[in-house]
């Protein structure tokens, strides 16, 4: 909790990329909507929504950039940046939390109940007489029919293995930029986007079997809602965490970062890291147990 | 004092951007974002309240005189949703804006071009919400609770309103971030956590319940989404889900998102009192206290909204004890409020009188909420009127009045102007009587067991329900009249001195009224005998 | 404790009160102020824990309200007062914190028995299941004691108040009566049904409650107590009523459109009447050997 130190914090003189991104989105989820409810065009107006969003994020953050190599950021200001993206990370994490909170009251509360198991008798009783409790399951009237989970200790063991490593090679990628061995940071760092990549290839894999082999789809009861919703929204951020780590693959190439002052790189591994033990949680909770 | 700010005008800082959208569209600078969430909120008051105006219209007498019940009901949701995140929320954002960086003396917010977004995906929101009114089927009807199955029968407007609330989530998020990272990273050399006002210290702790709560009501409309389109279960009992799963995560964001409304209206009441009263805030680190407490318990309380769905009487036990509990730190502030009053020398400008009765409409609202916590007596309050009288109180004389409050008590600083205290004190005698004549005989109707959420209702409860509607027009007049003084004080008010009111303490105080567009480009040196806290010893 | 007897003793004060406002009638009366005592042992429970809380609140109220009418009185500046400058007090702040403690638990005491007792459906003498549906009540009579019943049936918003509540239709709410169980002309707009549920005197009954297609939630006033109507979930809630009569309530969570017109009406009568009835009803519904089939909640 520095105070503000002496001299003068940056306080940029207005900026037109909010607004940019603020049409950005309402077109993004105007258009989703539309398109939702049966309206084709929508996918266009969808379109033109998140490519008002790319050229929002490529000015703002060239701006930025710019501002970080042309010395106006402080030491402060680089406090303000790191306040600002642990925090980030925290909302992150409290989203996942709400599809885990879900997973775990299913799995331990409403499927017993409606096996009959403790407050359950009467509703298994009245309403799922021949409902026996289990896990996997797609609820009493079997929504989406019979499936196939995926087994743990195939791909997603693999998949486990290779987030482990980026997280390795990201941290080894850390230490030599902290060396100023551009060598090494340029391998290593490369090697995690690499690994990235091969994640999001599996994990699309695993998809592909999955529906088309066994039946496990987003409509397969409670169990394919909380498998795909959890496992997509992660590769979603998978997919961003690589394209971020590219973006500073191509960064460090060009030489951005100082031995000790270096932000965005630390920001891009600590969102990295975060993808990495959602992770986790979900090989335990999602494929595992 | 002026001089001393004075000193710190620096060079080209000082001259505001020219053309308006340069200087309101393309703002970074927390005083003009900070009059536009103001703003903003102000319009959506006004919104939230026309549809009010509906569902009193149409509750003056039984029988359905003007709108059809589906109707009705999309008024009674919308009305809601408006009031809670266009209304309150921006308002107290708005206030953080402007006064946070004033309080600890930092040049501005920590990043001033996320601060522009936070605000200007706000009217975008708003603008998908309310969209859904003309869209086919209509928009929202199930109440800003969104429960399932009902919510999720709507047409078309249940992926517009999940993705405006989407929006409005990502713009509380960023606000909060950036609060907290100008609290903690830009306080002047000096000001040290404990001599910080306690408005920014209500700002700090709600900011954090904010960024934990919103990503949850993110998650639980997201369900909502899948489960409308694209065929997932997780509310549908068949399928294995839950509905009732639903009411637990909202509530675990919907109880914070309470305190997330009552926390700086805590905080801007503990700033007026000592002003009016010529005394130090009795018991300032109490209070400081007091805030985390509440706002720890309000995660673990969120079963008080169920107590109906049938949880195991284990959980309605906890839930009841967990939720008595919070009335104990709430207590603590509302002695303390009195204790300050209590032996100063008060005097009743226009920000006094409605902190005053902030104290006391508050505390009659958190009076119903613990007799709503008593599990036994909620299975008879429960969706009544008695609830919507409560949660009136705590939010329209609490949060709301804490808001104009604030804005009575800061306008000087913002504009340089005084404005006419005698309609200012006209303005807050009418609200005092009608807000209690709309809302007070709403419980004796919860009471006789009038349920909320219904267009029609039989003879038994006709008259009080005129009494509330008569209430709720003489309502309708405040915002107009809160207009017409705000825009003659800006246009012929009297000048305002920097220490616009004698009591006032703090570092807001000790700038030029109006304050200049940029203050604290260096930090000022911090004098306790400046700061409403800074001699108290800790 | 103490505090909690204090607090008893201003139940009384609060019957009065009630009495006066005439909650005690099956229907709510013009003006009404209090919620009713209802007409059952439950009910009259419920009745005294919202009391107590009530007490309690407005004991706190009058000493928090009276202390700052008295500062604002007392010590106005135009009064020439001096400001006095201590802003702390270790001794009041302890005691300000002890004594909303001890009166918190006077009120959950007695709150957790009552919330026992309710919780207590077992031992029930006949179970009825409640269903709620896009707009009005299904009503399965499941068992009396061991012998099963398949008696079930709709009961919908009666067909005067139905018209009456159209959109600008002209009719007079007020123009809605109906005889109520002490035989007494009673407007019944909106809380009239054209099968109300029949109940005997003097049993406990259990209902199993449950939802078709949304949640709404099965409240009579008079009975002390409302349950959620789930889709896919049974919640049970038990009642013994010994007074015959007939009780009126409405759904209490909303469930759409007619959210509002889709009353609940109960009539008590004497055991011996209650099972002469049903046997006719049983005999019926074994005739056209009506479906026993128990609705299954839908997909949504
Ligand atoms: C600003 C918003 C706000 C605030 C501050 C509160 C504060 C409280 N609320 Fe309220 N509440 C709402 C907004 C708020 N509420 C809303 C919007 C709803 C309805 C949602 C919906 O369904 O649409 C609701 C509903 C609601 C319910 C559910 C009712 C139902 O649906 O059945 C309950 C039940 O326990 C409850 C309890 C409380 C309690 C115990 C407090 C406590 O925090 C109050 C504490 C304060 C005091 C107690 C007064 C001061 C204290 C003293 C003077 C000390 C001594 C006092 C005692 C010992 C009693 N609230
Ligand atoms: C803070 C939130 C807030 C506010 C201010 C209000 C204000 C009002 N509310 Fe509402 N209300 C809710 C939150 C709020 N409400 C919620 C959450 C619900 C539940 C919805 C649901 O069931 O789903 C609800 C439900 C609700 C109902 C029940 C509907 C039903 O169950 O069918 C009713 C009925 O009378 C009602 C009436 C009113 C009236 C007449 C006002 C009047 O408008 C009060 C008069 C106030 C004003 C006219 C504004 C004065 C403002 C100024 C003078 C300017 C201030 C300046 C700035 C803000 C910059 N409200
Ligand atoms: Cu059924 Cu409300
Ligand atoms: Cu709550």
């Amino acid at each position: 909790m520095s105070p503000q130190a002496q001299g003068a914090y940056y306080v940029p003189h207005g900026t037109h990329w909010p607004i940019l991104g603020s049409f950005g989105l309402i077109f993004t989820v105007g258009g989703a909507g539309m398109w939702m409810n049966e309206f084709e065009p929508g996918k266009y107006v969808m379109v033109l929504g998140i490519a008002c969003l790319l050229s929002m994020m490529f000015g703002w953050f060239r701006t930025v950039i710019g501002e970080s190599l042309g010395g106006m950021y402080t030491k402060q200001v680089d406090t303000s940046f790191r306040m600002g993206m642990m925090w980030f990370i925290f909302s992150e994490v409290m989203f996942f939390a709400a599809f885990f909170g879900a997973l775990f009251y299913v799995r331990n509360l409403s499927i017993p109940w409606y096996g009959g198991v403790g407050d359950g008798s009467l509703t298994n009783f009245f309403l799922w007489k021949d409902f026996v409790p289990a896990w996997p399951t797609n609820g009493p009237d079997q929504v989406g029919g019979v499936f196939q989970t995926m087994p743990a200790w195939g791909v997603p063991l693999l998949n486990t293995l290779i987030l482990l490593s980026s997280g390795v090679t990201i941290t080894i990628a850390h230490h030599a930029l902290r060396a100023g061995n551009r060598k090494h940071l340029l391998i290593w760092l490369g090697a995690t986007v690499v690994l990235g990549a091969l994640f999001l290839n599996f994990q699309a894999h695993e998809y592909i079997e999955a529906y088309t082999k066994l039946n496990l789809t987003l409509d397969t009861g409670i169990y394919g809602s909380t498998f795909f919703m959890l496992t997509g929204f992660h590769g979603l951020h998978v997919t961003l965490g690589t394209i971020m780590l590219t973006v500073i693959w191509f960064r460090c190439l060009k030489g951005h970062f100082t031995k000790d002052h270096h932000f965005a790189f630390e920001a891009v591994a600590w969102y990295w890291h975060f993808v990495d033990v959602v992770w986790l949680g979900l090989f335990i909770f999602v494929y595992v147990l | 004092m002026t001089t001393h700010a004075a000193t710190h005008h620096d060079d080209h800082h000082d001259d505001k951007p020219h053309g308006f959208v340069h200087r309101w569209v393309f703002s970074t600078n927390h005083k003009d974002i900070g009059t536009l969430y103001l703003l903003f909120s102000f319009i959506m008051v006004c919104v939230g309240a026309a549809f009010s105006g509906v569902i009193r219209t149409e509750l003056m007498k039984p029988g359905l005189q003007f709108v059809q019940p589906y109707f009705f009901n999309e008024m009674t949701t919308l009305h809601g949703l408006v009031m809670i995140f266009g209304a309150i929320m921006p308002g107290f954002v708005g206030l953080a804006n402007w006064m946070i960086p004033l309080q600890i003396g930092a040049p501005d917010m920590a990043l001033p071009r996320m601060n522009n977004w936070s605000f200007w995906i706000l009217p975008f929101a708003f603008l998908l919400l309310l969209s859904t009114l003309f869209m086919p089927g209509g928009g929202p009807a199930g109440g800003w609770t969104m429960y399932p199955p009902l919510s999720i029968q709507g047409g078309d407007s249940v992926a517009f309103m999940v993705f405006a609330i989407h929006l409005m989530g990502i713009s509380s998020i960023m606000g909060a971030i950036n609060i907290i990272a100008t609290i903690l990273n830009m306080r002047a050399p000096g000001m040290d956590l404990l001599k910080m006002p306690l408005f920014t210290w209500a700002w700090l702790i709600t900011a954090f319940l904010l960024i934990a709560v919103m990503p949850v009501l993110a998650g639980a409309v997201t369900m909502l989404l899948t489960d409308r389109y694209f065929g997932t279960s997780f509310f549908n009992a068949a399928g294995g889900g839950d509905p009732v799963m639903y009411q637990h995560i909202f509530w675990f964001f919907g109880h914070p998102e309470v305190y997330i409304m009552i926390l700086p209206a805590f905080g801007i009441v503990s700033e007026i009192i000592p002003s009016f009263s010529g005394k130090p805030l009795f018991g300032y680190d109490a209070m400081v206290y007091a805030t985390a407490s509440i706002a720890f318990l309000s995660f673990i309380v969120w079963g008080h909204h169920m107590f109906t769905v049938g949880m195991p009487l284990g959980g309605e036990l906890y839930f009841m004890f967990a939720t008595m509990l919070i009335a104990i730190p709430t207590g603590v502030k509302v002695f303390n409020w009195v204790s300050t009053m209590w032996g100063g020398s008060l005097t009743f400008e226009a920000p006094m009188l409605w902190a005053i009765s902030f104290v006391v409409l508050f505390t009659i609202g958190g009076f119903s909420g613990v007799m709503l916590a008593l599990v036994p007596a909620d299975f008879q309050y429960q969706d009544t009127y008695f609830v919507v009288a409560h949660f009136h109180y705590v939010l329209v004389t609490g949060a709301l009045f804490s808001i104009i409050a604030a804005i009575y008590y800061w306008w000087p600083k913002w504009t340089g102007r005084m404005y006419n205290e005698t309609w200012a004190k006209i303005h807050f005698w009418w609200s005092a009587v009608f807000i209690n004549v709309l809302f007070f005989p709403q419980h004796f109707l919860g009471l006789a067991g009038m349920p909320r959420r219904i267009p029609d209702y039989n003879v038994a409860f006709a008259d009080w329900n005129f009494v509330s509607t008569i209430g709720a027009y003489g309502m309708y007049l405040t915002p107009f009249m809160m207009f017409f003084i705000l825009w003659h004080s800006k246009k012929h008010g009297a000048p305002a001195a920097a220490r616009a009111w004698e009591g006032a303490r703090g570092l807001e105080w000790t700038v030029p009224s109006p304050a200049p567009f940029h203050t604290f480009a260096t930090p000022p040196v911090i004098r306790n005998e400046d700061l409403a806290h800074g001699d108290v010893s800790h | 404790m103490k505090a909690a007897g204090s607090m008893r003793s201003k139940l009384g004060l609060g019957l009065v009160l009630t009495a006066v406002a005439g909650a005690a009638h099956a229907l709510a009366e013009p003006w009404q102020l209090n919620m009713t005592p209802g007409v059952t042992q439950i009910s009259r429970d419920v009745y005294d824990i919202h009391m107590l809380g009530l007490w309690v609140c407005v004991g706190i109220g009058v000493v928090v309200f009276g202390a700052m009418i008295v500062a604002m009185f007392k010590f106005r500046k135009s009064k020439g007062a001096v400001p006095a400058t201590w802003s702390h007090n270790t001794v009041a702040e302890t005691i300000w914190t002890i004594i909303p403690i001890l009166l918190l638990v006077a009120m959950a005491w007695p709150a957790t028995k009552v919330m026992i007792k309710m919780a207590y459906t077992e031992k029930s003498d006949m179970t009825v299941k409640i269903t709620g549906y896009q707009w009005k009540w299904g009503y399965d009579y499941i068992n009396v004691g061991a012998k099963p019943y398949h008696v079930r049936f709709i009961s919908r918003l009666d067909t005067r108040s139905d018209r009456t509540r159209e959109l600008k239709s002209g009719l007079d709410p007020w123009a809605v009566k109906d005889k109520d169980g002490a035989g007494v002309e009673r407007n019944t707009y909106l809380l009239d049904v054209d099968h109300p549920l029949v109940l005997p005197t003097d049993t406990k009954i259990r209902f199993v409650v449950t939802g078709d297609d949304v949640i709404h939630a099965w409240w009579v006033p008079q009975l002390g107590w409302k349950q959620d109507a789930i889709p896919g979930i049974i919640n049970d809630q038990w009642t013994e009523i010994h007074e015959p009569g007939i009780y009126r309530g409405q759904c209490a969570e909303l469930c759409g459109q007619d959210h509002a017109f889709m009353p609940i009406v109960v009539k008590v009568v004497a055991k011996a009447d209650f099972t002469k009835w049903l046997d006719e009803q049983e005999a019926t519904a074994v005739k056209a050997n009506a479906p026993t089939a128990t609705p299954v909640a839908s997909a949504n």
